[in-house]
């Protein structure tokens, strides 16, 4: 028993690889164990990343070692003190990512079994699906920058091929093909700054990296290839052209996790930003920075929100609208904390509210994505044009999307309110000006939904769908737990902001924690 | 697609592909020892597959290899890798631990000291893991070709 508990960071990649690579297997078994067979894996896969998680919020960094016999065994001893093998190092920060990644994972998985019924291909589906969930935990978990890289272009391919996978007169192969080449573009920009970095310091560990840091002349050409690949893989706004095509495109339970999936090119760029290059790198500048890439992408995305007619092509907008709030928080967080004028709380508040968003965002925007996977698996159609008075026989789905729809605006009693209330207020201290953009942009997001609510639920009965049924059983379920999150959250944000959160935010800004976990105290 | 080439050719790349396989594998089993590995002996393997299928018609080859063929192997590659790496959890160790090298047995072998010929029998775990490689990436390779060439034949049929 203690092996496994040993093994639990290992087993985070292995399940849903394993599971991955034998779903082709039992797909001859036939439909019903194929499924029951994805559903244990997910499962399993996501109890790991949870038990991880509090492992590590219980008892600090997990640092864990592949290859080795022992877990204690993380440095050689003719190694030069180096951790040559390639390690994953989980943290509080990890910690917070694998619990999104768990929730949203196995949601998506319930909602896709139930909503792939109908069609073929389906083991290539749930093998690209197990692969992309191994991507995103590996990406997560690492702590290792080419390790990181490998997991990238895992999860960039498993979702293009993803995206592609409903080819749709086109359209969507389109989608999948520009979604796998800015993705590659990412990922070498990415690979570059990790030879930049390797060529100087003689390793690919982020600890070893963090802790010879010197910001010459390459370090600071890496950190842009770094900042602009990740930023693009995140969708920021003047690198967010794919994600329209390819969030309207892909199956919706897939477009769920490829929020997810973004949100670990985040958090990667967080941990560039504050570890790799903990104190090191200008944080005014390099807050600006991330300030006004946030402010653009909240802006523009919700302007280029509004006038959408396809529902899945709005929520991808919107997605990257919310994704600039994150950026905005942590901007904020990490210009404010280098301050001398400002208490270091503002800072420490406003990466709190960053960072919650993003858990909030992939709880929200999921549900969002699933009932809009639910109006197309019922009606065919997400032309919002075509679309009227599902209310009536959709009520379950009605009430989620209402849910998810007020979340996202930020009213009270729901999550995104909790998260986005701790961005106002520390921004406001920073920056009115800042605030006050904020604010307009989450009354144009309640303004957009109020328009895609009423033109996809409200009014009469349409003649067309006179007989739409309600989502089957599982799809409820997915969309439940999401939603049931949702609420949660917003009564309690303070309980979630003392487990969860703030951890995460404690986690990052202090880099000499995260060395030592790996360099043992050096 | 539809025509073949001419017997020449055709005699020539039946010949070649003996040698190209025996090559890849090769290339396959001494992925730890020489320059090379599971990867690129499995796409030399590969190659072989595409000689045949340029050299004889699509529906030919479709004869004597099956599609469900190079899914099997691409399958068994895959599971066979992930296996390996898994069986070292049950055997105490962590995930992707070496614990076949230096036990004796099968691949287990300690490498002597000082310049050898060469021996097949070391490395512990990265042989399987390198032969499991070879495996997966000949079935995926010769897939990728034959889906691509089955779409150049049904484009021409169209037109």
């Amino acid at each position: 028993m203690d092996i496994l508990f040993d093994n639990l960071p290992g087993l985070l990649i292995a399940i849903p690889l394993l599971g991955a690579f034998l779903t082709p297997l039992l797909s001859r078994a036939g439909d019903s164990i194929r499924n029951a067979w994805v559903l244990i894996v997910t499962g399993l896969s996501s109890v790991c990343g949870l038990l991880v998680a509090s492992q590590v919020l219980e008892t600090g960094t997990i640092v864990y070692t592949f290859g080795v016999n022992t877990v204690s065994n993380i440095i050689p001893p003719d190694s030069g003190g180096i951790p040559i093998r390639i390690i994953f190092t989980i943290d509080p920060m990890n910690a917070f990512m694998l619990i999104i990644a768990a929730i949203v994972g196995f949601c998506i998985t319930l909602f896709s079994v139930s909503s792939m019924e109908r069609l073929s291909g389906k083991d290539g589906f749930f093998t690209l699906v197990l692969l992309l969930i191994a991507g995103v935990y590996g990406m997560i978990a690492t702590g290792d920058l080419f390790n990181f890289f490998v997991f990238l272009e895992i999860s960039s391919l498993a979702g293009a091929a993803l995206v592609a996978y409903r080819i749709d007169k086109g359209v969507a192969a389109e989608a999948g093909l520009k979604y796998a080449a800015l993705s590659t573009i990412g990922g070498m920009l990415f690979l570059v700054g990790v030879g930049l970095l390797f060529a100087q310091y003689n390793s690919l560990n982020m600890a070893v990296i963090a802790d010879r840091m010197q910001l010459t002349g390459l370090d600071i050409i890496a950190f842009v290839l770094f900042f602009t690949a990740l930023a693009m893989k995140c969708g920021a706004v003047p690198m967010h052209f794919w994600t329209p095509d390819s969030y309207a495109m892909a199956p919706s339970a897939i477009t769920a996790f490829l929020v997810v999936s973004s949100q670990a090119s985040l958090y990667a760029l967080f941990r560039v930003c504050f570890t790799l290059y903990g104190g090191q790198i200008n944080p005014l500048t390099v807050g600006w920075v991330i300030i006004i890439l946030g402010i653009l992408s909240m802006f523009i995305g919700v302007t280029m929100a509004i006038p959408q007619k396809d529902v899945k092509r709005l929520m991808a907008y919107h997605a990257v609208s919310q994704t600039g709030y994150m950026l905005l928080g942590v901007g904020v967080g990490l210009a404010a904390l280098s301050s001398t004028c400002l208490s270091q709380s503002i800072g420490v508040m406003a990466l709190k509210g960053g960072l919650f968003h993003i858990m909030n965002h992939a709880i929200y925007k999921g549900l969002l994505f699933l009932t809009a996977g639910v109006i197309m698996y019922r009606c065919g159609t997400r032309n919002l044009n075509q679309l009227g008075g599902l209310g009536h026989n959709m009520k379950w789905t009605m009430v989620f999307f209402m849910i998810g729809a007020l979340a996202i605006a930020g009213i009270p009693p729901f999550n995104g309110f909790a998260s986005k209330l701790m961005i106002y207020e520390s921004t406001f201290l920073f920056n009115p000006l800042l605030a006050v953009i904020a604010m307009v942009v989450s009354i144009l997001t309640l303004a957009s939904f109020v328009k895609v609510f009423h033109s996809m639920f409200m009014g009469p009965k349409l003649p067309e769908y006179e007989n739409v049924k309600e989502a089957p059983t599982p799809m409820l379920i997915a969309m439940g737990i999401l939603a049931i999150l949702v609420v949660l959250f917003g009564i309690f944000p303070q309980q979630v902001v003392d487990a969860l959160v703030a951890p995460a935010a404690s986690a990052l800004i202090d880099y000499q924690g995260y060395i030592s976990a790996v360099l043992g105290g050096a | 697609m539809s025509d073949c080439m001419s017997k020449i050719i055709r005699t020539t790349a039946d010949i070649m592909f003996m040698f190209i396989v025996v090559f890849g594998f090769y290339i396959v089993l001494h992925g730890h020892l020489t320059p090379g590995g599971g990867f690129q002996g499995g796409a030399v393997i590969a190659t072989g597959f595409i000689l045949l299928i340029v050299a004889h018609k699509l529906d030919d080859f479709l004869g004597w290899f099956k599609k469900k063929a190079f899914q099997n192997f691409e399958m068994s590659g895959l599971i066979l890798f992930i296996g390996t790496a898994l069986a070292a959890i049950p055997l105490g160790y962590l995930f992707f631990m070496n614990f076949l090298s230096g036990a004796g047995g099968l691949f287990g072998q300690v490498v002597p000291y000082g310049v050898n010929p060469g021996f097949l029998n070391t490395a512990g775990t990265i042989p399987i893991m390198n032969i499991a490689v070879g495996i997966e990436v000949l079935g995926g390779l010769s897939i990728i070709i034959l889906y691509m060439t089955s779409g150049i034949s049904n484009h021409e049929e169209g037109e």
